[in-house]
């Protein structure tokens, strides 16, 4: 059999039908399972569910808060031409969700904005997100490298670290973010080794002992 | 109190199984089998990956993007309810212990999710203390087991390659997947200190086995860890035993019950065991001729000292004194860095198996080293899924290289910073020590007298060291990690400033999972809990088959020799049943 033929065996064949066949035994008829997902969604155990409902139900971030967040996110991963931009990806939403999961990002949120907000007021008599964008970047190139920032600004530094962290781990793990770095797995397939054109550009090869043995 | 009542379950059963990992899972499948009417306990839900399913999902599908929560410690997608804690349900460390421990509460337990490395304990590893004068040695060897070995192999699949190795035996392998690209560095760079590296030994189904027609083969998403609900591919107490158990109509799953006690006659003989239905709040007894305990080395032990009576006023099976004594883990170090040639590396799928293609059995001769037992090397690297952590602190590395011939400035943001993180993706490669500890009696878990958990079941303390023994281990785990690293041309990034004042970076107790010997065997009564039939000496219709039997545990994970002695201690009871004696 051709590889691309049987990729497609295992896909349709074994992985289709074994679901499919399990589907219809007795001995599942009769037992429930732990508790269903919702279409779509991950399993939840049913405390975990309960949980998730509460998160849901809460805000975090005020809109004054939420809005600058967005032209933060935005500026650390904005559209460029290999993909779109944080907001886009929805990482607004998904730094709501997170620091309300793990509370100990609240205060260094919600402190950081606040400390943004006061430091742009002090330059330019505006909160953050009313400044202009060339405010804006001139106040964030003072916060974005650790190494060359200036000691007065060290909290500021720690607060966009954080920032910087959350929107990128938000934007990378989004549908865009992952074609864009380039992940191609989480789907069936057949693994038969590192391709020969990468093999070769590391001057590498597999021994006769691998080649042998292995699938 | 006035509603107070105990239930009794209406069926009497011919085995009362606690705990349905892949102790109870493979008593339960082999029992059921040779006919025998089985009641299985199960702390947990019905959990049933062909309906509870995380495998295949994108990391946006998880609204924390696969981050770990208190239910599921190894991340949103990973298929093991619970793990370092259960809600209401503490347990007790005196001062100076810092004892972790994972607890699964599922129908299948931990083996939902755990790594799959299935190794075989070698000849040597069942007389250590003939060798170093050390622990003690087991009452079998490993002939008595190979049968058994071989039998799961055929049963349940594994993946690997014959080396031929004295302490690390051959099997019935399936082919093992071919090195990944930072695999293949790494055997390079391993090569130059003398380490061994050799295909991996997971129980994946490369091909299809003749046991079954059940299962698929693996389909290479990388997602063990999940449990593979899609192809049954990987062994999972659920998929491979239970679930095909029931099959046979002679096993019925009583889930969300936490079991209290195993009751006894005036004789002192097992007669069932007492539980709470979790869901009801409710009391509930339930019979069997035989009980199987199968709840973990640490439950199980917990259950035996709970489960005091007149006969057994030092608690079921512990005559001599020894359940939940010699408590041990695996040994775990760990380093981790960059490898500048995959900076800016093609992209591809190289999801490959859950787990790495390779690994190194232990290599060297004690007798040359200032520390007894081994330690095996597991690796990892390469393209993974993004999850939550993606890209974490950039600035700490990002202005240390050239990117695009360019050196940065660290941190920054913008067009720039998104060049970064596609340049340093898929570049990490890193290493772990698992290795073996020596099982003393001074590291024990008891019960605490003042403490019980919600349930009003008194909880465990736990009182657990490491020796010198295991810090010069990891010692020398550190030390090779940096020689293999080194000769890759790999940049280290953490795990490097390990020393004396952190135990060189050893993992705390119980952290790696491989909890065991707390109801050890022996040919002794008065040194051991169970005889070398997992049976208790002193109740002889009462079994143990988790790693509490373990006398010692190897630099081997723990899982396929649970499934091999309780595959053992299944044929052994249906034998004495039909002769009698129990």
């Amino acid at each position: 059999m051709k590889r691309r033929d049987s990729i497609k065996a295992i896909i349709v064949g074994t992985v289709a039908s074994s679901v499919l066949v399990d589907a219809c035994t007795s001995a599942e008829e009769k037992t429930k399972p732990a508790e269903q997902p919702a279409s779509g969604g991950i399993d939840r155990m049913k405390e975990e569910a309960e949980y998730e409902k509460k998160l849901e139900a809460e805000t975090f971030f005020t809109t004054h808060e939420m809005a600058t967040i967005t032209v933060l996110a935005d500026i650390i991963i904005p559209k460029d031409e290999v993909s779109g931009s944080a907001s886009e990806a929805g990482v607004p939403a998904f730094i709501e969700f997170i620091v309300k999961d793990m509370p100990q990002h609240q205060t260094p949120m919600r402190g950081g904005l606040k400390w943004l907000d006061l430091e742009c007021f002090e330059r330019y008599q505006k909160a953050f997100k009313d400044c202009n964008s060339k405010q804006q970047l001139e106040m964030v190139d003072a916060i974005a490298y650790p190494e060359k920032a200036m000691p007065e600004m060290k909290q500021g530094v720690a607060f966009f670290n954080l920032m910087r962290n959350l929107t990128a781990t938000g934007f990378y793990t989004s549908e865009i973010g992952v074609k864009d770095v380039g992940y191609v797995g989480n789907r069936p397939n057949q693994w038969v080794g590192v391709p020969d054109d990468v093999l070769k550009q590391y001057n590498l090869a597999y021994t006769e002992k691998e080649l042998k043995e292995c699938i | 109190m006035g509603d107070f009542q105990v239930k009794v379950h209406p069926k009497e059963y011919d085995v009362i199984i606690v705990g349905s990992g892949a102790g109870g899972g493979m008593a339960t499948y082999m029992l059921s089998k040779a006919g025998l009417k089985v009641g299985l306990l199960e702390a947990g839900p019905m959990y049933n990956p062909q309906l509870n399913v995380t495998q295949l999902k994108n990391p946006w599908e998880s609204k924390r993007r696969g981050a770990s929560t208190k239910f599921r410690p190894f991340g949103d997608f990973d298929g093991c309810y619970w793990g370092w804690s259960v809600d209401g349900e503490p347990y007790t460390k005196t001062e100076g212990t810092d004892w972790m421990w994972w607890r699964a509460r599922m129908l299948g337990g931990r083996t939902n999710h755990w790594g799959r490395i299935s190794l075989r304990f070698g000849p040597k590893d069942f007389k250590r203390k003939s060798i170093d004068g050390l622990g003690d040695d087991w009452p079998i060897g490993y002939e008595d087991i190979k049968p058994y070995y071989d039998a799961i192999d055929k049963l349940i699949g594994i993946f690997g390659t014959n080396e031929g190795l004295e302490n690390d035996p051959d099997g019935f392998f399936l082919p093992p997947p071919k090195p990944r690209l930072h695999e293949l560095m790494i055997k390079k760079g391993a090569a130059v200190t003398g380490v061994n590296v050799i295909p991996s030994r997971l129980s994946i189904l490369t091909k299809k086995i003749e046991s079954t027609t059940e299962r698929g083969v693996c389909f290479y998403c990388a997602q063990c860890g999940r449990n593979c609900s899609m192809a049954k591919a990987d062994f999972s107490s659920t998929n491979v035993l239970i679930y095909p158990a029931l099959k046979t109509g002679n096993v019925d799953v009583i889930c969300n019950a936490m079991a209290r006690e195993v009751m006894t006659d005036k004789e002192g003989r097992a007669t069932g065991v007492s539980f709470i239905n979790k869901e009801e709040n409710r009391e509930y007894q339930v019979k069997g001729k035989v009980v199987i305990l199968a709840a973990s080395a640490c439950e199980s032990a917990r259950l035996l000292l709970n489960s005091k009576s007149l006969r057994h006023p030092n608690g079921l099976a512990n005559s001599s004194n020894v359940v939940g004594k010699y408590l041990h883990d695996s040994t775990g170090a760990g380093m981790g860095g960059i490898l500048p040639q995959l900076l800016g590396r093609k992209k591809y799928n190289e999801d490959g198996v859950g787990g790495a293609h390779i690994y190194s059995p232990w290599w060297l001769d004690n007798k040359k080293l200032d520390f007894p037992r081994g330690y095996h090397i597991e690796y990892w690297g390469g393209m993974g899924q993004p999850a939550y952590g993606f890209g974490w602190d950039i600035q700490t590395y990002n202005g240390k290289y050239a990117v695009a011939g360019k050196k940065k400035e660290a941190g920054g943001y913008g067009a720039s910073l998104k060049e970064d993180y596609r340049y340093f993706y898929g570049a990490g490669v890193g290493m772990d020590g698992r290795g073996e500890m020596i099982a003393t009696e001074s590291n024990y878990c008891e019960i605490d007298p003042h403490v019980v958990d919600k349930y009003g079941i008194p909880v465990l303390k736990f009182n657990v060291k490491f020796s010198d023994y295991e810090i010069k281990q990891a010692k020398h785990m550190k030390e090779t990690f940096r020689e293999i690293m080194h000769n890759m041309g790999a940049v280290i990034t953490w795990g490097n400033d390990d020393d004396e004042k952190n135990m060189y970076g050893l993992n705390k107790p119980g952290q790696i999972i491989h909890e065991a010997g707390t109801v050890r065997m022996g040919n002794n009564p008065k040194t051991s809990a169970l005889n070398k039939f997992n049976q208790a000496h002193d109740c002889k219709n009462l079994f143990v088959v988790d790693g509490g039997a373990f006398v010692s545990q190897a630099d081997k994970n723990i899982t396929w020799t649970i499934l091999a002695l309780s595959m053992r201690a299944s044929e052994y009871i249906v034998d004495q049943l039909k002769k009698n004696n129990l």
